[in-house]
C-alpha cells in the first residue's frame, strides 16, 4: 500500500544520481532543485502509515508521518538544498551525490514507522557521511574516514542488537516510545547516543568532521547527530538519564572547544555542545521541553549550516585551518564575516536570531519542573556558549591581529548560501510563529518579555567581557587536546604492535626450537647410520651361510626333540 | 581600499567601542531596576545574578579549560603530521 505518494528519502538518494551523471548548469540546477522537490514531497506525507509492506513476517512502515517526522525531514531537505546551493563550485564529482544519499537516509529515518526501516536507513547514512569525508581525496581524510566508519559500524551493530532484542520480545517493529527497562532497549539507546556524539565516544565528531572538504564539513554538521536527536525524541523522552548525559556534553563541548585551534574543529565541538542542550530537553521530557529540543535542532542545523559555511569560505579562500594562522580577514572578507558573526550571534542565543526562540524553551522546561541544578548548569552552559562559539569563532578568524592574508570573497554560490542562511537565522528569531507551528506539541510560550531578554542579555554581554579581560589565556597556540579518541588512535594501535611484536618472537622461538630438536634427531641417525657404527656393519656371505646352516640345524633339531 | 585604513583598524574607534561596550554592560544592570525579572528561584532574585553568574562561571571554564590543558595539550603533529 503506497497511496501513490512518493517517498521523498528515495527520491533524494535516487536522485543522487543526477548530480553524478549530468554536467555544466544541468547538474547545477539538480543539485539545487531535487532537495526542493524533497521539501515538496516532505508536506505531502500525511499523518499515519502511509508505504507499508511485509518484510520478514513483519509489517514494515517506509513511510508514516506526524508533526516531528515532517519537521526532521523539512530541515534536512533545507539542509541538503542549502549545502547544495555552497557547493556548486566543489569539483569533487562524488561529495554532493554522496551528500544527497546521506541526507536522504537521515529524511528516511525522520518518516520511518518502524525500526528496521529506520536501521536500514541508519546504515545508508553512514555509509553516505563515510564518502563524504572521503571525497575530500586528502590522506588525513581517508584516515579518519575509517576511523569515522569503525565508530559508526560499532553503534550500528549495537543497535541491530537492540532491534532484535526488542523485536523477539515484544513481537512489534513499531518505533514507539521505550523505556530503559531491558538489555535490548539499553542496546538501541546506546545505538542512538552513539550517533549523537554522546560520551564516552564523543571524540569521533571533532576528529572526523573537521576533515571534509570546505564545503563537506557543512554536510556533515546537520544529520547524525540531529538524526538521532530525532530518534531519542521518538524513542526515549523523558529519560532521566539523558539530562545528565546532555550536560555532560554541553560542558564537555564547552572545555574542549576552548582549548582547540582549528577553526573547524572548534565548530565541531560545538556541535557537540549544542546537542547535549537537545539531549538534556529530551531528558526532561515535559512538552515544553521536547519542543524545545525539536525546535533547537531545527534552529541549530541552520546557525551551524551557516558558520561552517563561512568557516569553509576561509578555507577555500586562504588554505588554512588554523586560528593561529588566521586573524583579521573582515578587511577583505566582509559579507564572509558579517554571515559568520550572525551564526555565532544565532548559536549564542542572542535576542533576534533563532537560538534564543529555541534554546530558551529547554531552559524553560527546567524552570517548570522546579530543577535548580539542571537549570543553573543550563544557564552556565549558555554563557560558555557565547565564549566557545559565539566570540571566540568569529574573533579569532575575522578579527585578533592582522595575519596578513587579504583572501576575496568566496564565489558568488557561496555568498547567496550564505546569505539565505543568515536571513534564516534572523527570520526565525523575529519571527518564531512558523517555526513554533511545526513542532509536535502547542507552543504555549512568549520569547520576547522584557524580563527574559534583560536577563539574556546580561548573561552573554558579562560572558563576553570575561572572554576580553581573559584573553591572554585563551591565546592560540599550534596544538591540540587529547580525548577519547587517543585510545584508539595511539593505545590500541601501541598495543596491537607490541602484541604482533610479542607473537613474531615467540613464534620466533618456537620455530628455533623446533628446528634445534630436528637437528639433534637427524645426527642421532645421522651418528647410528655410520659406516663404521655397529649397526651399519656389512658381514660376508661365509659367515651369512655358516649362520643360517646353524639356524637350520638348531630348527631340525629342536623338531625331533 | 588600502590607502585608508579599516575603521577597525584605529586605535581611537576601539577606545570607542570598549567604552561603548562598558556602558551597555553597566545599562543591562540597571535596566533590571525597571524591568522585573520574575525570579522564579531564589538565587535568581540576588540583584545582577545573570551578570555576575555569567562572568563567574565563563571565568571558571577558562581557568578550567587552562588547567585540563596541563595535562592533555600536545602539539598538533601528536598522531602523525598533516593528521592533526
Amino acid at each position: 500500500m503506497t497511496d501513490g505518494v512518493l517517498h521523498p528519502a528515495l527520491v533524494l538518494i535516487v536522485g543522487a544520481l543526477l548530480p553524478a551523471l549530468l554536467r555544466g548548469n544541468a547538474r547545477k540546477l539538480a543539485i539545487v532543485a531535487l532537495p526542493l522537490v524533497a521539501l515538496a514531497l516532505v508536506w505531502q506525507v500525511p499523518d499515519g502509515p502511509v508505504w507499508q509492506a511485509r518484510f520478514l513476517d513483519h509489517t514494515i512502515t517506509p513511510l508514516q508521518g506526524d508533526k516531528l517526522s515532517r519537521l526532521f525531514a523539512t530541515i534536512f531537505a533545507l539542509m541538503a538544498a542549502g549545502g547544495g546551493l555552497f557547493a556548486l563550485s566543489q569539483p569533487s564529482r562524488v561529495e554532493v551525490p554522496a551528500a544527497f544519499v546521506y541526507a536522504g537516509s537521515a529524511i528516511g529515518v525522520a518518516l520511518a514507522g518502524d525500526l528496521i526501516t529506520v536501521f536500514a536507513f541508519w546504515e545508508l547514512m553512514a555509509v553516505g557521511s563515510t564518502l563524504v569525508l572521503w571525497s575530500n581525496g586528502r590522506n588525513s581524510s581517508y584516515r579518519a574516514a575509517r576511523r569515522y566508519l569503525m565508530i559508526h559500524l560499532l553503534g550500528g551493530v549495537v543497535l541491530f542488537a537492540g532491534i532484535t532484542g526488542h523485536i523477539v520480545q515484544t513481537g512489534s517493529v513499531a518505533f514507539t516510545h521505550m523505556a530503559p527497562d531491558s538489555v535490548a532497549h539499553w542496546l538501541i539507546l546506546i545505538g542512538f547516543l552513539v550517533n549523537a556524539g554522546a560520551p564516552p565516544l564523543s571524540a569521533w565528531l571533532p576528529d572526523a568532521y573537521p576533515e571534509g572538504s570546505w564545503s563537506g564539513t557543512v554536510f556533515l554538521s546537520a544529520f547524525t547527530t540531529k538524526t538521532a536527536v530525532y530518534a531519542l525524541i521518538r524513542g526515549f523522552p523523558g529519560t532521566e538519564l539523558l539530562v545528565w548525559v546532555g550536560l555532560f556534553m554541553v560542558f564537555y563541548g564547552i572545555v574542549y572547544a576552548l582549548l582547540e585551534n582549528d577553526m573547524r574543529r572548534i565548530l565541531s565541538y560545538s556541535i557537540v555542545n549544542q546537542v547535549g542542550f537537545m539531549i538534556a530537553g529530551i531528558g526532561i521530557g515535559t512538552e515544553m521541553a521536547i519542543n524545545g529540543a525539536a525546535a533547537h535542532a531545527f534552529t541549530h542545523i541552520i546557525y551551524k549550516g551557516l558558520l561552517l559555511m563561512s568557516a569553509g569560505s576561509v578555507l577555500l579562500m586562504t588554505d588554512r585551518r588554523k586560528c593561529s594562522e588566521l586573524g583579521g580577514l573582515y578587511r577583505s572578507m566582509p559579507l564572509t564575516t558579517v554571515c559568520g558573526t550572525i551564526g555565532a550571534l544565532a548559536i549564542s542565543a542572542f535576542p533576534l536570531t533563532s537560538g534564543f526562540v529555541s534554546k530558551s524553551m529547554i531552559g524553560q522546561a527546567a524552570v517548570d519542573g522546579h530543577l535548580l541544578t539542571v537549570w543553573l548548569l543550563l544557564t552556565a552552559a549558555s554563557a560558555g556558549v557565547f565564549l566557545h562559539a559565539g566570540i571566540k569563532f568569529p574573533w579569532f578568524v575575522f578579527f585578533q591581529k592582522d595575519s596578513g592574508l587579504r583572501p576575496a570573497e568566496p564565489p558568488a554560490s557561496m555568498q547567496l548560501a550564505m546569505v539565505l542562511f543568515a536571513v534564516l537565522c534572523i527570520a526565525i528569531g523575529v519571527w518564531s510563529q512558523p517555526l513554533y507551528a511545526l513542532l509536535p506539541f502547542p507552543v504555549n510560550y512568549e520569547p520576547y518579555t522584557w524580563a527574559h531578554v534583560l536577563a539574556q542579555l546580561q548573561l552573554l554581554l558579562f560572558s563576553g567581557l570575561a572572554f576580553f579581560v581573559m584573553l591572554p589565556l585563551l591565546k592560540r597556540t599550534p596544538t591540540i587536546t587529547l580525548d577519547v579518541d587517543w585510545l584508539w588512535r595511539k593505545l590500541l594501535p601501541a598495543a596491537a604492535s607490541s602484541v604482533q611484536a610479542a607473537w613474531r618472537s615467540a613464534r620466533q622461538a618456537a620455530v628455533d626450537g623446533l628446528a634445534l630438536r630436528v637437528n639433534r634427531s637427524l645426527g642421532s641417525i645421522e651418528r647410528r647410520a655410520r659406516h663404521d657404527a655397529r649397526l651399519s656393519n656389512t658381514g660376508s656371505t661365509r659367515s651369512m651361510a655358516t649362520w643360517v646352516l646353524v639356524l637350520l640345524l638348531g630348527y631340525l633339531l629342536l623338531y625331533y626333540l | 581600499m588600502n590607502d585608508k585604513p579599516h575603521w577597525l583598524d584605529q586605535p581611537r574607534n576601539l577606545r570607542l567601542l570598549w567604552r561603548g561596550f562598558i556602558v551597555v554592560l553597566v545599562l543591562t544592570v540597571l535596566a533590571q531596576l525597571l524591568v522585573d525579572l520574575h525570579p522564579h528561584f531564589e538565587i535568581e532574585a540576588v540583584f545582577g545574578f545573570n551578570a555576575w553568574f555569567g562572568f563567574g562561571v565563563c571565568a571558571a571554564m577558562i581557568l578550567f579549560a587552562k588547567a585540563l590543558a596541563l595535562l592533555l595539550k600536545r602539539p598538533d603533529d601528536h598522531y602523525g603530521p598533516g593528521n592533526d
